[in-house]
Protein backbone atom coordinates (compact mmCIF):
# COMPACT_ATOMS: atom_id res chain seq x y z
CA UNK A 1 0.00 0.00 0.00
CA UNK A 2 1.48 3.34 -1.05
CA UNK A 3 1.69 6.04 1.54
CA UNK A 4 2.24 9.65 0.63
CA UNK A 5 2.63 12.73 2.75
CA UNK A 6 1.92 15.89 0.77
CA UNK A 7 3.07 19.07 2.45
CA UNK A 8 1.93 17.75 5.79
CA UNK A 9 2.15 20.17 8.69
CA UNK A 10 1.01 19.48 12.18
CA UNK A 11 0.57 21.73 15.18
CA UNK A 12 -0.23 20.44 18.64
CA UNK A 13 -2.96 22.41 20.44
CA UNK A 14 -3.69 24.42 17.32
CA UNK A 15 -5.48 27.71 17.86
CA UNK A 16 -4.54 27.97 21.53
CA UNK A 17 -1.75 29.99 23.16
CA UNK A 18 0.08 26.67 23.62
CA UNK A 19 0.15 25.90 19.90
CA UNK A 20 3.35 24.13 18.96
CA UNK A 21 4.29 23.23 15.42
CA UNK A 22 5.81 19.75 15.20
CA UNK A 23 5.83 19.16 11.43
CA UNK A 24 6.52 21.60 8.61
CA UNK A 25 5.55 20.79 4.99
CA UNK A 26 6.69 17.19 5.14
CA UNK A 27 6.90 15.52 1.74
CA UNK A 28 7.50 11.80 1.87
CA UNK A 29 6.47 9.03 -0.51
CA UNK A 30 6.66 5.47 0.75
CA UNK A 31 6.03 3.04 -2.12
CA UNK A 32 4.19 -0.19 -1.49
CA UNK A 33 6.51 -3.03 -0.50
CA UNK A 34 9.44 -0.85 0.56
CA UNK A 35 11.27 -0.99 3.87
CA UNK A 36 11.50 2.65 4.92
CA UNK A 37 13.52 3.83 7.91
CA UNK A 38 12.82 7.22 9.47
CA UNK A 39 15.72 8.51 11.53
CA UNK A 40 16.36 11.74 13.38
CA UNK A 41 17.45 13.28 16.61
CA UNK A 42 15.12 13.20 19.65
CA UNK A 43 12.41 15.80 19.06
CA UNK A 44 12.85 15.86 15.29
CA UNK A 45 9.21 14.93 14.60
CA UNK A 46 9.61 11.18 14.03
CA UNK A 47 6.88 10.22 16.51
CA UNK A 48 4.47 12.84 15.20
CA UNK A 49 4.81 11.42 11.68
CA UNK A 50 4.32 7.92 13.03
CA UNK A 51 0.98 8.85 14.54
CA UNK A 52 -0.19 10.22 11.20
CA UNK A 53 0.42 6.93 9.47
CA UNK A 54 -2.82 5.41 10.74
CA UNK A 55 -4.62 8.68 11.30
CA UNK A 56 -4.21 8.88 15.08
CA UNK A 57 -3.22 12.44 14.23
CA UNK A 58 -4.54 14.27 11.19
CA UNK A 59 -2.54 16.91 9.38
CA UNK A 60 -3.40 20.50 10.29
CA UNK A 61 -2.22 21.47 6.79
CA UNK A 62 -1.59 19.39 3.69
CA UNK A 63 -2.81 15.91 2.87
CA UNK A 64 -1.97 12.34 3.58
CA UNK A 65 -2.65 9.48 1.25
CA UNK A 66 -2.85 5.99 2.72
CA UNK A 67 -3.65 3.48 -0.03
CA UNK A 68 -6.82 4.76 -1.69
CA UNK A 69 -7.79 6.98 1.25
CA UNK A 70 -6.87 10.63 1.32
CA UNK A 71 -6.96 12.54 4.57
CA UNK A 72 -6.93 16.26 3.94
CA UNK A 73 -6.42 18.95 6.54
CA UNK A 74 -9.61 20.70 7.53
CA UNK A 75 -11.91 18.02 6.10
CA UNK A 76 -13.79 15.59 8.29
CA UNK A 77 -12.44 12.08 7.87
CA UNK A 78 -15.14 9.50 8.45
CA UNK A 79 -14.75 5.81 9.13
CA UNK A 80 -11.03 5.49 9.63
CA UNK A 81 -11.40 1.88 10.78
CA UNK A 82 -10.22 0.31 7.49
CA UNK A 83 -7.10 2.50 7.58
CA UNK A 84 -6.34 1.44 11.11
CA UNK A 85 -6.80 -2.21 10.24
CA UNK A 86 -4.43 -1.95 7.29
CA UNK A 87 -1.73 -0.03 9.11
CA UNK A 88 -0.51 -1.80 12.23
CA UNK A 89 1.63 0.16 14.63
CA UNK A 90 4.01 -1.54 17.05
CA UNK A 91 4.60 1.21 19.59
CA UNK A 92 7.65 1.54 21.78
CA UNK A 93 7.46 -0.95 24.65
CA UNK A 94 4.33 -2.59 23.17
CA UNK A 95 4.22 -4.98 26.13
CA UNK A 96 2.81 -2.10 28.19
CA UNK A 97 -0.37 -2.40 26.16
CA UNK A 98 -1.14 -6.00 27.10
CA UNK A 99 -4.23 -6.13 29.28
CA UNK A 100 -6.23 -9.35 28.86
CA UNK A 101 -6.39 -12.36 31.18
CA UNK A 102 -4.72 -14.71 28.75
CA UNK A 103 -2.32 -14.34 25.86
CA UNK A 104 -4.93 -15.79 23.50
CA UNK A 105 -7.57 -13.23 24.49
CA UNK A 106 -5.04 -10.46 24.08
CA UNK A 107 -4.08 -11.51 20.57
CA UNK A 108 -7.66 -11.97 19.34
CA UNK A 109 -8.87 -8.67 20.81
CA UNK A 110 -7.67 -6.60 17.85
CA UNK A 111 -9.00 -8.71 14.97
CA UNK A 112 -12.35 -9.25 16.74
CA UNK A 113 -12.72 -5.50 17.07
CA UNK A 114 -12.40 -5.35 13.30
CA UNK A 115 -15.18 -7.90 12.87
CA UNK A 116 -13.20 -11.13 12.54
CA UNK A 117 -14.98 -14.15 14.08
CA UNK A 118 -13.62 -15.60 17.30
CA UNK A 119 -12.87 -18.87 15.56
CA UNK A 120 -10.88 -17.23 12.79
CA UNK A 121 -9.05 -14.94 15.24
CA UNK A 122 -8.11 -17.94 17.40
CA UNK A 123 -6.77 -19.73 14.33
CA UNK A 124 -4.62 -16.69 13.56
CA UNK A 125 -3.38 -16.56 17.16
CA UNK A 126 -2.16 -20.16 16.98
CA UNK A 127 -0.28 -19.51 13.75
CA UNK A 128 1.21 -16.25 14.97
CA UNK A 129 2.41 -17.48 18.34
CA UNK A 130 4.57 -19.96 16.48
CA UNK A 131 5.73 -17.33 14.04
CA UNK A 132 6.97 -15.06 16.84
CA UNK A 133 8.87 -17.99 18.32
CA UNK A 134 6.75 -18.92 21.34
CA UNK A 135 5.22 -22.29 22.34
CA UNK A 136 1.45 -22.83 21.93
CA UNK A 137 1.09 -23.50 25.68
CA UNK A 138 1.76 -19.82 26.30
CA UNK A 139 -1.64 -18.90 24.81
CA UNK A 140 -3.39 -19.99 28.02
CA UNK A 141 -1.04 -18.09 30.33
CA UNK A 142 -1.52 -14.62 31.72
CA UNK A 143 0.57 -12.16 29.71
CA UNK A 144 1.81 -10.72 32.99
CA UNK A 145 3.57 -13.95 33.97
CA UNK A 146 5.86 -13.76 30.95
CA UNK A 147 9.35 -12.34 30.67
CA UNK A 148 9.85 -8.94 29.03
CA UNK A 149 11.05 -10.49 25.77
CA UNK A 150 8.09 -12.89 25.63
CA UNK A 151 5.61 -10.08 26.35
CA UNK A 152 7.06 -8.06 23.49
CA UNK A 153 6.54 -11.02 21.13
CA UNK A 154 2.94 -11.47 22.28
CA UNK A 155 2.26 -7.77 21.67
CA UNK A 156 3.73 -8.05 18.18
CA UNK A 157 1.56 -11.11 17.48
CA UNK A 158 -1.44 -8.99 18.52
CA UNK A 159 -0.61 -6.37 15.87
CA UNK A 160 0.05 -9.00 13.20
CA UNK A 161 -3.29 -10.70 13.99
CA UNK A 162 -5.05 -7.79 12.29
CA UNK A 163 -3.23 -8.80 9.11
CA UNK A 164 -2.04 -5.29 8.29
CA UNK A 165 -0.54 -4.43 4.92
CA UNK A 166 1.68 -1.79 6.43
CA UNK A 167 3.57 -2.27 9.65
CA UNK A 168 5.02 0.68 11.52
CA UNK A 169 7.72 -0.04 14.10
CA UNK A 170 8.64 2.50 16.76
CA UNK A 171 11.99 1.52 18.29
CA UNK A 172 10.91 -2.13 18.36
CA UNK A 173 14.04 -3.42 20.10
CA UNK A 174 14.45 -0.90 22.92
CA UNK A 175 15.43 -2.68 26.13
CA UNK A 176 16.06 -6.09 24.56
CA UNK A 177 19.34 -7.97 24.85
CA UNK A 178 21.49 -8.29 21.71
CA UNK A 179 20.13 -11.68 20.72
CA UNK A 180 16.51 -10.65 21.32
CA UNK A 181 17.16 -7.53 19.26
CA UNK A 182 18.48 -9.48 16.31
CA UNK A 183 15.69 -12.08 16.51
CA UNK A 184 12.96 -9.43 16.48
CA UNK A 185 14.53 -7.47 13.63
CA UNK A 186 15.07 -10.64 11.60
CA UNK A 187 11.44 -11.61 12.26
CA UNK A 188 10.21 -8.29 10.85
CA UNK A 189 12.44 -8.66 7.82
CA UNK A 190 11.11 -12.16 7.19
CA UNK A 191 7.51 -10.92 7.49
CA UNK A 192 8.31 -8.00 5.26
CA UNK A 193 9.48 -10.34 2.52
CA UNK A 194 7.01 -13.21 2.93
CA UNK A 195 3.88 -11.11 3.27
CA UNK A 196 5.02 -8.39 0.93
CA UNK A 197 4.45 -5.79 3.63
CA UNK A 198 5.34 -2.15 3.56
CA UNK A 199 7.52 -1.68 6.63
CA UNK A 200 8.28 1.63 8.28
CA UNK A 201 10.94 1.63 10.97
CA UNK A 202 11.30 4.64 13.26
CA UNK A 203 14.61 4.28 15.06
CA UNK A 204 17.60 5.80 16.80
CA UNK A 205 19.73 2.91 15.67
CA UNK A 206 21.71 3.85 12.58
CA UNK A 207 22.95 0.25 12.54
CA UNK A 208 19.42 -1.15 12.13
CA UNK A 209 18.50 1.47 9.53
CA UNK A 210 21.63 0.57 7.54
CA UNK A 211 21.15 -3.17 7.84
CA UNK A 212 17.43 -3.55 7.23
CA UNK A 213 15.97 -0.60 5.35
CA UNK A 214 16.12 0.00 1.61
CA UNK A 215 15.15 3.66 1.92
CA UNK A 216 15.91 6.16 4.65
CA UNK A 217 14.35 9.53 5.46
CA UNK A 218 15.95 11.98 7.87
CA UNK A 219 13.74 14.19 10.02
CA UNK A 220 15.21 17.36 11.46
CA UNK A 221 13.35 20.08 13.37
CA UNK A 222 10.00 18.94 12.04
CA UNK A 223 11.07 18.77 8.42
CA UNK A 224 11.90 15.83 6.21
CA UNK A 225 15.32 17.05 5.12
CA UNK A 226 16.82 14.14 3.23
CA UNK A 227 15.70 10.89 1.63
CA UNK A 228 17.70 8.23 -0.16
CA UNK A 229 19.20 4.77 -0.11
CA UNK A 230 21.26 3.78 2.96
CA UNK A 231 24.44 4.23 0.88
CA UNK A 232 23.42 7.75 -0.16
CA UNK A 233 22.39 8.75 3.35
CA UNK A 234 25.32 7.31 5.26
CA UNK A 235 27.96 8.10 2.66
CA UNK A 236 27.86 11.77 3.56
CA UNK A 237 29.14 12.21 7.10
CA UNK A 238 29.26 16.03 6.98
CA UNK A 239 25.63 16.27 6.01
CA UNK A 240 24.60 13.81 8.70
CA UNK A 241 26.46 15.86 11.28
CA UNK A 242 24.42 18.96 10.43
CA UNK A 243 21.33 16.98 11.47
CA UNK A 244 23.08 15.91 14.69
CA UNK A 245 23.33 12.32 13.48
CA UNK A 246 26.26 10.01 13.08
CA UNK A 247 26.88 7.29 10.51
CA UNK A 248 26.66 3.69 11.74
CA UNK A 249 29.74 2.32 13.49
CA UNK A 250 30.58 0.25 10.42
CA UNK A 251 30.72 3.28 8.15
CA UNK A 252 32.73 5.29 10.68
CA UNK A 253 35.21 2.45 10.92
CA UNK A 254 35.50 2.23 7.15
CA UNK A 255 36.20 5.97 6.93
CA UNK A 256 38.87 5.79 9.63
CA UNK A 257 40.60 2.94 7.88
CA UNK A 258 40.40 4.73 4.53
CA UNK A 259 41.98 7.82 6.04
CA UNK A 260 44.79 5.72 7.45
CA UNK A 261 45.59 3.78 4.26
CA UNK A 262 45.09 6.79 2.04
CA UNK A 263 42.51 5.34 -0.33
CA UNK A 264 38.87 4.37 -0.56
CA UNK A 265 37.51 0.83 -0.37
CA UNK A 266 35.48 -0.29 -3.39
CA UNK A 267 32.04 0.30 -1.90
CA UNK A 268 30.42 1.84 1.14
CA UNK A 269 29.71 -1.12 3.43
CA UNK A 270 26.64 -1.39 5.62
CA UNK A 271 27.14 -4.77 7.30
CA UNK A 272 30.11 -6.33 9.04
CA UNK A 273 30.25 -9.10 6.42
CA UNK A 274 30.42 -6.61 3.54
CA UNK A 275 33.10 -4.61 5.30
CA UNK A 276 35.21 -7.71 6.02
CA UNK A 277 35.00 -8.66 2.33
CA UNK A 278 35.95 -5.18 1.16
CA UNK A 279 38.92 -4.98 3.54
CA UNK A 280 40.08 -8.45 2.50
CA UNK A 281 39.95 -7.40 -1.15
CA UNK A 282 41.99 -4.28 -0.37
CA UNK A 283 44.56 -6.34 1.53
CA UNK A 284 44.90 -8.75 -1.45
CA UNK A 285 45.40 -5.85 -3.86
CA UNK A 286 48.06 -4.46 -1.57
CA UNK A 287 49.88 -7.78 -1.47
CA UNK A 288 49.66 -8.17 -5.24
CA UNK A 289 51.03 -4.67 -5.72
CA UNK A 290 54.11 -5.26 -3.60
CA UNK B 1 41.08 -0.55 48.57
CA UNK B 2 37.93 -0.25 50.64
CA UNK B 3 35.16 -2.66 50.00
CA UNK B 4 31.99 -0.82 48.94
CA UNK B 5 29.67 -3.71 48.34
CA UNK B 6 29.81 -7.46 48.61
CA UNK B 7 27.35 -10.22 47.78
CA UNK B 8 28.16 -13.51 49.48
CA UNK B 9 26.43 -16.65 48.12
CA UNK B 10 23.17 -14.86 47.35
CA UNK B 11 20.15 -16.92 46.34
CA UNK B 12 16.75 -15.38 45.64
CA UNK B 13 13.43 -16.58 44.27
CA UNK B 14 10.27 -14.58 43.57
CA UNK B 15 8.13 -17.63 44.49
CA UNK B 16 9.58 -19.25 47.64
CA UNK B 17 6.58 -21.59 47.99
CA UNK B 18 7.06 -23.21 44.62
CA UNK B 19 10.14 -25.46 44.69
CA UNK B 20 9.86 -26.19 40.97
CA UNK B 21 10.33 -22.60 39.92
CA UNK B 22 13.93 -21.75 39.10
CA UNK B 23 15.61 -19.25 41.40
CA UNK B 24 15.94 -15.79 39.89
CA UNK B 25 19.42 -15.51 41.41
CA UNK B 26 21.41 -18.60 42.30
CA UNK B 27 24.47 -18.55 44.56
CA UNK B 28 25.96 -15.30 43.29
CA UNK B 29 29.02 -13.78 44.97
CA UNK B 30 31.05 -10.73 44.02
CA UNK B 31 32.73 -7.71 45.55
CA UNK B 32 32.93 -4.10 44.42
CA UNK B 33 35.93 -2.08 45.63
CA UNK B 34 36.15 1.67 45.98
CA UNK B 35 36.89 3.45 42.73
CA UNK B 36 36.01 0.54 40.46
CA UNK B 37 33.65 0.53 37.50
CA UNK B 38 31.81 -2.78 37.32
CA UNK B 39 29.49 -3.71 34.45
CA UNK B 40 26.90 -6.45 34.85
CA UNK B 41 25.84 -7.98 31.53
CA UNK B 42 23.56 -10.85 30.60
CA UNK B 43 20.49 -11.70 28.51
CA UNK B 44 16.95 -10.55 29.42
CA UNK B 45 15.89 -12.58 32.46
CA UNK B 46 19.44 -13.46 33.50
CA UNK B 47 18.99 -11.91 36.96
CA UNK B 48 20.68 -8.54 36.42
CA UNK B 49 17.79 -6.38 37.58
CA UNK B 50 17.01 -8.69 40.49
CA UNK B 51 20.59 -8.18 41.68
CA UNK B 52 20.12 -4.41 41.48
CA UNK B 53 16.98 -4.66 43.62
CA UNK B 54 18.75 -6.89 46.14
CA UNK B 55 21.64 -4.45 46.42
CA UNK B 56 19.50 -1.59 47.60
CA UNK B 57 17.13 -3.63 49.71
CA UNK B 58 14.02 -3.53 47.54
CA UNK B 59 14.23 -7.33 47.79
CA UNK B 60 15.89 -9.51 50.43
CA UNK B 61 17.66 -12.75 49.57
CA UNK B 62 16.51 -16.13 50.94
CA UNK B 63 20.14 -17.12 51.37
CA UNK B 64 23.43 -15.29 51.69
CA UNK B 65 24.57 -11.93 52.96
CA UNK B 66 24.85 -8.55 51.29
CA UNK B 67 27.26 -6.10 52.85
CA UNK B 68 27.47 -2.42 52.08
CA UNK B 69 30.59 -0.69 53.44
CA UNK B 70 31.26 -3.94 55.35
CA UNK B 71 27.92 -3.74 57.08
CA UNK B 72 25.28 -6.42 56.51
CA UNK B 73 22.16 -4.98 54.84
CA UNK B 74 19.10 -5.37 57.09
CA UNK B 75 15.64 -3.85 57.24
CA UNK B 76 16.85 -1.64 60.10
CA UNK B 77 19.78 0.03 58.35
CA UNK B 78 18.15 0.00 54.92
CA UNK B 79 17.40 3.72 54.72
CA UNK B 80 20.83 4.75 55.80
CA UNK B 81 22.44 2.37 53.35
CA UNK B 82 20.23 3.50 50.47
CA UNK B 83 21.47 7.03 50.97
CA UNK B 84 24.95 5.73 50.13
CA UNK B 85 23.80 4.44 46.77
CA UNK B 86 22.57 6.64 43.96
CA UNK B 87 20.51 4.95 41.31
CA UNK B 88 19.67 6.02 37.76
CA UNK B 89 17.00 4.05 35.91
CA UNK B 90 16.21 3.28 32.30
CA UNK B 91 13.48 5.72 31.33
CA UNK B 92 14.46 9.40 31.57
CA UNK B 93 10.79 10.44 31.64
CA UNK B 94 9.88 8.31 34.65
CA UNK B 95 12.34 9.78 37.09
CA UNK B 96 11.97 13.52 36.70
CA UNK B 97 10.03 14.80 39.71
CA UNK B 98 10.91 18.49 39.88
CA UNK B 99 9.39 21.31 37.82
CA UNK B 100 12.86 22.57 36.91
CA UNK B 101 16.32 21.09 36.71
CA UNK B 102 17.42 22.51 40.06
CA UNK B 103 14.18 21.51 41.82
CA UNK B 104 14.67 18.00 40.60
CA UNK B 105 18.18 17.74 41.98
CA UNK B 106 17.05 19.30 45.28
CA UNK B 107 14.20 16.81 45.71
CA UNK B 108 16.16 14.07 47.47
CA UNK B 109 18.06 16.62 49.55
CA UNK B 110 14.81 18.13 50.82
CA UNK B 111 13.57 14.65 51.66
CA UNK B 112 16.70 14.08 53.66
CA UNK B 113 16.34 17.33 55.59
CA UNK B 114 19.53 18.96 54.33
CA UNK B 115 19.72 22.63 55.51
CA UNK B 116 18.86 25.20 52.81
CA UNK B 117 22.31 26.73 52.41
CA UNK B 118 23.97 23.35 52.15
CA UNK B 119 21.28 22.23 49.71
CA UNK B 120 21.86 25.14 47.33
CA UNK B 121 25.58 24.47 47.42
CA UNK B 122 25.18 20.77 46.70
CA UNK B 123 22.67 21.30 43.88
CA UNK B 124 25.06 23.66 42.13
CA UNK B 125 28.04 21.38 42.64
CA UNK B 126 26.22 18.31 41.38
CA UNK B 127 24.92 20.11 38.29
CA UNK B 128 28.41 21.43 37.58
CA UNK B 129 29.75 17.90 37.72
CA UNK B 130 27.38 16.76 34.97
CA UNK B 131 27.79 20.07 33.07
CA UNK B 132 24.15 21.05 33.41
CA UNK B 133 24.73 24.14 35.56
CA UNK B 134 23.79 26.45 32.68
CA UNK B 135 20.26 25.05 32.62
CA UNK B 136 19.24 25.41 36.28
CA UNK B 137 15.74 26.68 35.59
CA UNK B 138 14.97 24.64 32.50
CA UNK B 139 11.85 22.53 32.50
CA UNK B 140 12.15 18.82 31.85
CA UNK B 141 10.16 18.88 28.61
CA UNK B 142 12.80 21.13 27.08
CA UNK B 143 15.63 18.72 27.78
CA UNK B 144 16.90 15.91 25.59
CA UNK B 145 16.99 12.35 26.88
CA UNK B 146 20.72 12.55 27.52
CA UNK B 147 20.29 15.81 29.45
CA UNK B 148 17.51 14.30 31.58
CA UNK B 149 19.70 11.35 32.48
CA UNK B 150 22.53 13.72 33.39
CA UNK B 151 20.13 15.57 35.70
CA UNK B 152 19.17 12.19 37.20
CA UNK B 153 22.86 11.50 37.80
CA UNK B 154 23.23 14.94 39.45
CA UNK B 155 20.26 14.11 41.70
CA UNK B 156 22.07 10.98 42.81
CA UNK B 157 25.42 12.78 43.23
CA UNK B 158 23.91 15.52 45.41
CA UNK B 159 23.45 12.95 48.15
CA UNK B 160 27.17 12.21 47.97
CA UNK B 161 26.79 8.48 47.44
CA UNK B 162 29.65 6.00 47.70
CA UNK B 163 28.28 4.02 44.77
CA UNK B 164 26.42 5.06 41.62
CA UNK B 165 24.23 2.36 40.09
CA UNK B 166 23.16 2.78 36.45
CA UNK B 167 20.35 0.36 35.64
CA UNK B 168 20.27 0.37 31.82
CA UNK B 169 20.48 4.13 32.10
CA UNK B 170 21.50 4.63 28.46
CA UNK B 171 19.26 2.08 26.75
CA UNK B 172 16.47 4.48 25.79
CA UNK B 173 18.70 7.28 24.56
CA UNK B 174 19.68 8.18 21.03
CA UNK B 175 23.36 7.69 20.12
CA UNK B 176 24.23 11.27 21.02
CA UNK B 177 22.48 11.03 24.41
CA UNK B 178 24.22 7.78 25.14
CA UNK B 179 27.61 9.26 24.34
CA UNK B 180 26.84 12.29 26.57
CA UNK B 181 25.94 10.13 29.56
CA UNK B 182 28.96 7.86 29.19
CA UNK B 183 31.30 10.83 28.82
CA UNK B 184 29.77 12.27 32.01
CA UNK B 185 30.38 9.05 33.93
CA UNK B 186 33.94 8.81 32.65
CA UNK B 187 34.68 12.41 33.61
CA UNK B 188 33.19 11.89 37.09
CA UNK B 189 35.40 8.91 37.63
CA UNK B 190 38.49 10.81 36.59
CA UNK B 191 37.66 13.79 38.79
CA UNK B 192 36.23 12.13 41.87
CA UNK B 193 37.10 8.42 41.68
CA UNK B 194 33.41 7.57 42.00
CA UNK B 195 32.55 3.87 42.22
CA UNK B 196 30.16 2.86 39.44
CA UNK B 197 28.11 -0.25 38.85
CA UNK B 198 26.32 -0.35 35.51
CA UNK B 199 23.80 -2.90 34.36
CA UNK B 200 23.76 -2.86 30.61
CA UNK B 201 23.10 -4.57 27.29
CA UNK B 202 25.43 -2.21 25.51
CA UNK B 203 28.71 -4.03 25.10
CA UNK B 204 30.50 -0.93 23.90
CA UNK B 205 29.57 0.57 27.29
CA UNK B 206 30.76 -2.55 29.15
CA UNK B 207 34.20 -2.27 27.51
CA UNK B 208 34.71 0.96 29.46
CA UNK B 209 34.39 -0.86 32.81
CA UNK B 210 37.29 -2.22 34.86
CA UNK B 211 35.58 -5.50 35.44
CA UNK B 212 32.55 -7.33 34.05
CA UNK B 213 30.14 -9.81 35.61
CA UNK B 214 28.44 -12.00 33.08
CA UNK B 215 25.11 -13.39 34.26
CA UNK B 216 23.32 -16.35 32.76
CA UNK B 217 20.08 -17.92 34.00
CA UNK B 218 20.42 -16.39 37.47
CA UNK B 219 24.00 -17.55 37.94
CA UNK B 220 27.28 -15.75 37.61
CA UNK B 221 28.68 -17.33 34.48
CA UNK B 222 31.98 -15.46 34.40
CA UNK B 223 33.77 -12.52 35.97
CA UNK B 224 36.82 -10.69 34.65
CA UNK B 225 38.21 -7.73 32.78
CA UNK B 226 36.42 -6.88 29.53
CA UNK B 227 39.19 -8.51 27.51
CA UNK B 228 38.89 -11.70 29.57
CA UNK B 229 35.11 -11.78 29.18
CA UNK B 230 35.10 -11.04 25.46
CA UNK B 231 37.76 -13.71 24.95
CA UNK B 232 34.92 -16.17 25.64
CA UNK B 233 33.90 -15.47 22.04
CA UNK B 234 31.13 -17.73 20.75
CA UNK B 235 30.01 -18.63 24.27
CA UNK B 236 28.80 -15.06 24.60
CA UNK B 237 26.74 -15.40 21.46
CA UNK B 238 25.23 -18.69 22.67
CA UNK B 239 24.17 -17.01 25.89
CA UNK B 240 22.30 -14.17 24.20
CA UNK B 241 24.99 -11.52 24.10
CA UNK B 242 27.05 -10.24 21.24
CA UNK B 243 30.63 -9.28 20.64
CA UNK B 244 31.77 -5.67 20.36
CA UNK B 245 31.97 -4.47 16.77
CA UNK B 246 35.78 -4.50 16.57
CA UNK B 247 35.91 -8.10 17.78
CA UNK B 248 33.28 -9.28 15.32
CA UNK B 249 35.15 -7.65 12.47
CA UNK B 250 38.48 -9.08 13.67
CA UNK B 251 36.95 -12.54 13.63
CA UNK B 252 35.54 -12.15 10.10
CA UNK B 253 38.82 -10.75 8.78
CA UNK B 254 40.82 -13.63 10.24
CA UNK B 255 38.41 -16.08 8.62
CA UNK B 256 39.10 -14.39 5.30
CA UNK B 257 42.83 -14.83 5.85
CA UNK B 258 43.72 -11.24 6.72
CA UNK B 259 46.80 -11.04 8.93
CA UNK B 260 46.23 -9.53 12.36
CA UNK B 261 48.38 -9.51 15.50
CA UNK B 262 45.69 -10.14 18.10
CA UNK B 263 42.08 -9.77 19.23
CA UNK B 264 40.85 -6.18 19.32
CA UNK B 265 38.13 -4.71 21.47
CA UNK B 266 38.32 -1.16 20.19
CA UNK B 267 38.11 0.17 16.67
CA UNK B 268 41.25 2.23 17.10
CA UNK B 269 43.34 -0.85 17.92
CA UNK B 270 41.95 -2.73 14.95
CA UNK B 271 42.57 0.10 12.47
CA UNK B 272 46.15 0.39 13.71
CA UNK B 273 46.76 -3.34 13.50
CA UNK B 274 45.26 -3.55 10.01
CA UNK B 275 47.53 -0.72 8.96
CA UNK B 276 50.79 -2.04 10.44
CA UNK B 277 50.15 -5.69 9.50
CA UNK B 278 48.84 -5.23 5.98
CA UNK B 279 49.29 -1.81 4.45
CA UNK B 280 52.42 -0.20 5.83
CA UNK B 281 55.31 -0.74 3.48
Amino acid sequence: MDIQLQKVSYAYAKGTPFEKRALFDVELAIPSGSYQAIIGHTGSGKSTILQHLNALLKPTEGALQIGDRTITAGKKAKDLKPVRQKVGIVFQFPEHQLFEETVLKDIIFGPMNFGVSEQEATKRAHKLIELVGLPHTILEKSPFDLSGGQMRRVAIAGVLAMEPEVIVLDEPTAGLDPRGRKEIMDLFLQLHKERNLTTILVTHSMEDAARYADRIAIMHEGKCVLTGSPEEIFGNAEKLATYRLEAPRIVRFQRELEAKIGRRLQTLCLTEEELARAITAAVREERAGQ
Amino acid sequence: MDEILSLDHITFTYSPDEPNVKNAVEDVSFTVHEGEWIAIVGHNGSGKSTIARLMNGLLFPQQGTIKVMNEPLTEENLWEIRSQMGMVFQNPDNQFVGATVQDDVAFALENNGIPYKEMVKRVHEALQQVKMDQLLNHEPQHLSGGQKQRVAIAGALALKPRLLILDEATSMLDPQGRAEVLATVQALREETGLTVLSITHDLEEAILADRMLFMNGGEKFAEGTPSEIFALGDQLLDLGLDLPFAMKLTKLLKQDGVELQGEHMTEEELVNDLWTSNFKK
